[in-house]
């Protein structure tokens, strides 16, 4: 740059014509540098490997692994395909499962499964998608995003019930299953309750794999031995055992609802003992209203419940409130039956359970199923697995490693279940099922978290009108109610 | 105002060591113990074995030395199910290095046009340009989600880096705004007798002196994207793609995970912004200041 | 190209504004090419994203179905009386204001001790600036475990015996923002010192001694000479910190998630939930348009006075 004498002002201002390339040249460079990153994403495609075990709290804490998990690398050709269909076209081909079964038992269970179906589908990999965290919401929200976006995998994990029916299918994202169960006869697989909840507009959506049951009532024998109770089974019972057991400094009621679904959940069971089975599947259809006495009553049975649980409810996960039972610190929970799983894995044994108060033949229930997606890139595949899934052959590999039962009735007499389990699967037959709202049976997404924040207000305020009103608000938003 | 926190200029007093001196230099110290108190706990507790980690012992200094934790929480435990975070610590070298590149270059240019060729408007379009870095991102999150679906870019960490170098774009830009306003306009004039055109200029006068600006945008976005969390959270999925943060966040959630693994966890996860803090801490703190201070 | 600079010379007046009545120069034109992407980035992904978000709001999508009908200001109605919004909007007012003052008190306090000519002053300053180089994420890890109640700073008072100060911390639901403002403010109130520390070193000894001359206690030159020069500074720190409070969203999910009755819910987390898993879309919208809105009252007013100042300079 040579020196220029003067430099007055005129000087300076030296215009030029636009000169087309250099402008182009310099828009295209500089766009280019901005998009160089989403080129380099459009080359890339999104790895799918397998998800490495990550640790999930998600409800069901889990009972050790009987047996050791498989790989999910496609075994050598073992055994020719029986009868079963051979995968879309090209021999072998994908399955995308997604899920949230990261840790524990439930890994170890989805993982038996897979060995199953790689023996009968040799060539086909396995591809697992299992997101951790916040017990299923996290693989929810990503879900959902998913199949928005039009990028389904070929099955999914779901609750059954209005989560799916409400969500998926009215979204028109999922196939109906009818002609696979007619196929596969579930008809006469599955209990009637069952059948109702996984069904809308005449059509089934999924297929249950497992049951787990919401309304039990877990207690320390030891400590209700030592101070005369017997087990509670009504309300006025569940008092009068509490009184006691608070004159001689014991916890009644263990709670751990740092994650607010704690005490939804234990509000679920006392509507339900309070309402009775038809009043409270009422709740969710619109038949039963909200502003009911009826409701009134359980708000304030609640209420009193809330008189008797630990003070440091809100600092603790349910686990950990567990724990304080285990302890003896406290005498009973009210929590679904991955208790069970929890009691196995921390090898605590001198547990008992009943029903929640009033809730006698009466069965929560809420279950893990798996669906079809509408365009699945590997429909045959996703199609075999879900027989596998409803069968008793996959139900037995399953439950037993996840510590719950099979929703097959005629799966179950295999080995790997205990006590608890067992008596369950009896009752499962016989008691009157109900759909769980907290764990997405009775209610889709969007009012199961409303109804969730309006107890999570109950909890600390316990204001029962204000709370009423806000649970038939939140049945008004979700176009149940009028 | 000036940015720079240098000492400029020591104030002479009496230096007697006065009760008042004293007193300053105690409170000085209860407030640095204050501060570190965290850090504290959190190397504390990732050095003890798996036996000493018990909560009432959380103050109390390990008795051994034990790297165990650390061990945990970068490779994972296959028997307990604990995800390491290496994966994911790469994966945040991968977003963060091109982002921060990117959009300091970005940065840089945008600069240079709005702090020496005011053209019509821009004087407008600076403000209009650096609210974007004010916004909630919660409002743009929901069609954000969709468009980088449309664009086969969600679930990537391409696709992050894109985001990244987008909304990155108002900071970095008022960064080198600032910075290039401090530049004479005689030196751009002198250029342009010389007949350097805009893009020259910018080669011969502007880019030789943005070092220290570069540096303030590097280290500025570095920390900022490594430390992100809400696009992190929103747009991947998949644990083996996501970024650290959101590894973090999913470890220290977890019931089934010790505490101490966690601590030793969120250790690793803020070493790398740490270190850069140390190491170039002036820098830092001009980063902070620039978008404080005017001019 | 000298050459051709040199034959295109132009007279005296060829000004820049009789430019603009032809065709842009070519500079001009790089000039804008330059800058286009960005701006249409910045168009796109922010006013243009902030207007679908709006219309968003302005829909009846809370399925996971879309649902485009018009329902105009019904979800921001509906909004007003969903009590965890209420409680949400309560926190805010609460954890911004407790914020701003703590860290504005404290910055100030320790900018000023650190003026006083103090040995290790880079110790100290480098000590209590290094917050800001950590995560929201791992500041949530961390204070979480601090203010558990059973442990942590509760421990700690125990043992030098004030454990009538100890508390639930985040998990009591009258005071747990407090706990969350606690840890924020250990993280940025360095960022304030930094400020008032440059503030206070610009201002020139002279006027110090100004102050001083008239026998004014230090108090005295403080209040009325010192503390005035500063209130530029305390003005951006207020934005600053306003408009980060506002956005407060990580160090929610890290460290307390929505809290005992919602103690802790911020309007950012309530958004996040409800649109990813509770599916309503429409309700977060209307939630993120809120909190722009709140935003906007702050920064919009900073921007314009910022940009008016730089035109009279």
């Amino acid at each position: 740059m040579s020196a220029h004498p003067g430099g007055s002002s005129t000087d300076l201002l030296r215009e030029r014509r636009i000169e087309r390339r250099v402008f182009l040249k310099t828009l295209l460079g500089a766009t280019g540098l901005a998009a160089g990153s989403s080129l380099l994403a459009a080359c890339g495609s999104q790895q799918a490997t397998p998800a490495a075990p990550a640790k999930t709290e998600s409800k069901p804490a889990e009972t050790k692994p009987a047996a050791p998990a498989a790989t999910t690398a496609p075994a050598a050709a073992a055994k020719p395909a029986e009868g079963k269909p051979a995968a879309s076209g090209k021999p072998g081909g994908r399955l995308e499962m997604f899920s949230w079964w990261t840790t524990g038992g439930e890994e170890a269970g989805l993982k038996a499964m897979y060995a199953i179906f790689e023996k009968s589908h040799p060539g086909v990999e396995i591809v697992n998608q299992a997101v951790a965290g916040a017990a299923g919401s996290n693989a929810k929200a990503v879900l959902k995003t998913r199949m928005q976006g039009g990028d389904p995998p070929d099955s999914f994990q779901v609750h059954m019930g209005r989560e799916l029916t409400d969500g998926y299918v009215a979204a028109n994202q999922v196939e109906p299953l009818n002609d696979l169960y007619k196929s596969e006869k579930y008809e006469e697989a599955f209990p009637k309750g069952v059948l109702e909840i996984v069904q809308a507009n005449g059509n089934y959506w999924s297929v249950p794999v497992n049951i787990h049951r919401a309304n039990v009532l877990w207690f320390n024998k030891k400590v209700l031995a030592d101070n005369q109770i017997n087990p509670p089974e009504t309300f006025d019972d569940f008092f009068s055992a509490a009184e006691k057991l608070k004159a001689k400094g014991i916890t009644p009621l263990a709670l751990g609802d740092k994650e607010p679904f704690a005490s939804a959940h234990l509000f679920e069971t006392v509507l339900l003992g309070v309402l009775g089975p038809d009043a409270y599947k009422g709740l969710w259809t619109g038949a039963t209203k909200w502003e009911d006495a009826k409701v009134t009553t359980a708000l304030e049975n609640m209420k009193k419940m809330l008189g008797y649980i630990n003070a440091d409810h809100a600092a603790l996960t349910w686990d950990q409130a567990n724990d304080q039972l285990i302890q003896g610190k406290a005498a009973m929970t009210i929590m679904g039956d991955w208790v069970n799983g929890d009691y196995t894995q921390k090898k605590f044994n001198d547990y008992g359970w009943t029903l929640s108060p009033g809730t006698k033949g009466m069965f929560d229930a809420l279950s893990d199923t798996f669906a079809l997606p509408k365009n699945a890139k590997n429909r045959d595949n996703a199609i075999d697995w879900l027989k596998l899934a409803g069968s008793v052959e996959g139900q037995d590999a399953f439950n037993p490693l996840k510590g719950s039962i099979p929703a097959n009735i005629n799966a179950g007499k295999a080995a790997g279940y205990n006590d608890y389990l067992k008596s369950t699967m009896k009752d499962w037959t016989s008691h009157t099922i109900v759909p769980s709202v907290v764990h997405g049976a009775a209610a889709k997404d969007g009012w199961a978290q409303s109804y969730t924040d309006a107890i999570n207000s109950f909890v600390t305020k316990q204001d029962v009108a204000s709370t009423q009103k806000a649970l038939a608000a939140a049945c008004t938003d979700a176009g149940v109610c009028k | 105002m000036s940015a720079r926190v240098v000492a400029s200029g020591r104030r002479w007093r009496a230096v007697s060591v006065r009760p008042g001196r004293i007193a300053i230099y105690v409170t000085l110290v209860i407030f640095a113990l204050f501060y570190l108190m965290p850090v504290y706990v959190l190397l504390v507790t990732g050095l003890k074995s798996f036996t000493e980690v018990t909560l009432d012992r959380m103050w109390a200094l390990p008795e051994g030395f034990s790297l165990d934790s650390f061990r945990d929480a970068w490779l994972g435990n296959a028997q307990t199910a604990i995800p390491g975070i290496a994966r994911n610590f790469w994966n945040t070298i991968l977003l963060t290095v091109p982002a921060t590149i990117i959009s300091a270059i970005l940065g840089s240019v945008n600069g240079y046009v709005l702090s020496k060729w005011k053209f019509r408007g821009a004087d407008v379009l600076f403000p209009v340009i650096l609210f974007g870095m004010f916004i909630p991102y919660q409002a743009v999150l929901i069609p954000l989600v969709q468009t980088m679906q449309v664009l086969g870019l969600y679930g990537s960490i391409p696709g992050l880096v894109f985001v990244h170098v987008v909304y990155g774009i108002p900071i970095t830009t008022l960064i080198f705004r600032n910075y290039y306003a401090t530049v004479p306009g005689e030196l751009v004039e002198a250029a342009r007798i010389d007949g350097a055109g805009i893009l020259g200029v910018y080669r011969q006068i502007i880019l030789p002196l943005s070092w220290p600006g570069f540096v303030v945008v590097v280290i500025w976005q570095f920390t900022s994207i490594w430390n992100e969390f809400l696009f992190a959270i929103v747009l991947t999925s998949n644990p083996q793609v996501q970024p650290i943060m959101v590894a973090l966040n999913n470890l220290a959630g977890s019931y089934s995970v010790q505490w101490n693994i966690q601590m030793a966890g969120a250790l690793m996860a803020a070493l790398p912004t740490l270190l850069v803090y140390i190491l170039l801490g002036r820098f830092f703190l001009r980063g902070l200041l620039a978008g404080s201070l005017k001019g | 190209m000298r050459q051709e600079a040199d034959s295109a010379v132009l007279p005296v007046a060829a000004t820049r504004p009789r430019a603009s009545r032809r065709l842009l120069t070519s500079d001009q034109a790089i000039a804008i090419a330059l800058v286009a992407p960005s701006i249409v980035a910045i168009a796109v992904f922010v006013y243009g994203f902030i207007g679908r978000t709006a219309y968003i709001s302005l829909v009846r999508w809370n399925d996971i179905a879309p649902d485009y009908t018009f329902v105009g200001l019904t979800n921001y109605i509906r909004l007003m009386d969903v009590e965890r919004f209420q409680i949400d909007l309560k926190n805010t007012l609460v954890f911004t204001v407790t914020f701003i003052i703590l860290c504005l008190a404290v910055g100030l306090l320790l900018a000023m001790l650190l003026d006083q000519r103090i040995r290790f002053e880079a110790v100290f300053r480098t000590i209590f600036i290094f917050p800001l180089a950590i995560s929201f994420i791992v500041t949530g890890v961390a204070w979480r475990w601090l203010e558990t109640p059973s442990s942590g700073i509760n421990l700690l008072f125990d043992a030098v015996g004030l454990d009538f100060l100890m508390n639930g911390w985040f998990t009591d639901p009258n005071i747990g923002i407090l706990g969350v403002v606690l840890a924020a403010f250990w993280q940025m109130s360095g960022y304030v010192m930094a400020l008032y520390l440059a503030g206070l070193r610009g201002i020139s000894e002279d006027v110090r001694e100004a102050a001083r001359v008239d026998g004014a206690t230090e108090w005295q030159s403080f209040w009325h000479v010192i503390f005035p020069l500063l209130h530029p500074i305390t003005l951006t720190a207020v934005i600053i910190l306003g408009h980060i409070s506002l956005k407060i969203f990580d160090l929610t999910v890290s460290m307390t998630g929505p809290g005992p009755g919602f103690a802790t819910d911020v309007p950012s987390l309530f958004m996040y939930q409800t649109t990813f898993f509770g599916s309503r879309f429409s309700q977060g919208a209307a939630i993120a348009m809120v909190l722009l809105l709140l935003v906007s009252i702050l920064i919009v007013p900073y921007l314009i006075y910022n940009a008016r100042n730089e035109v009279q300079r």
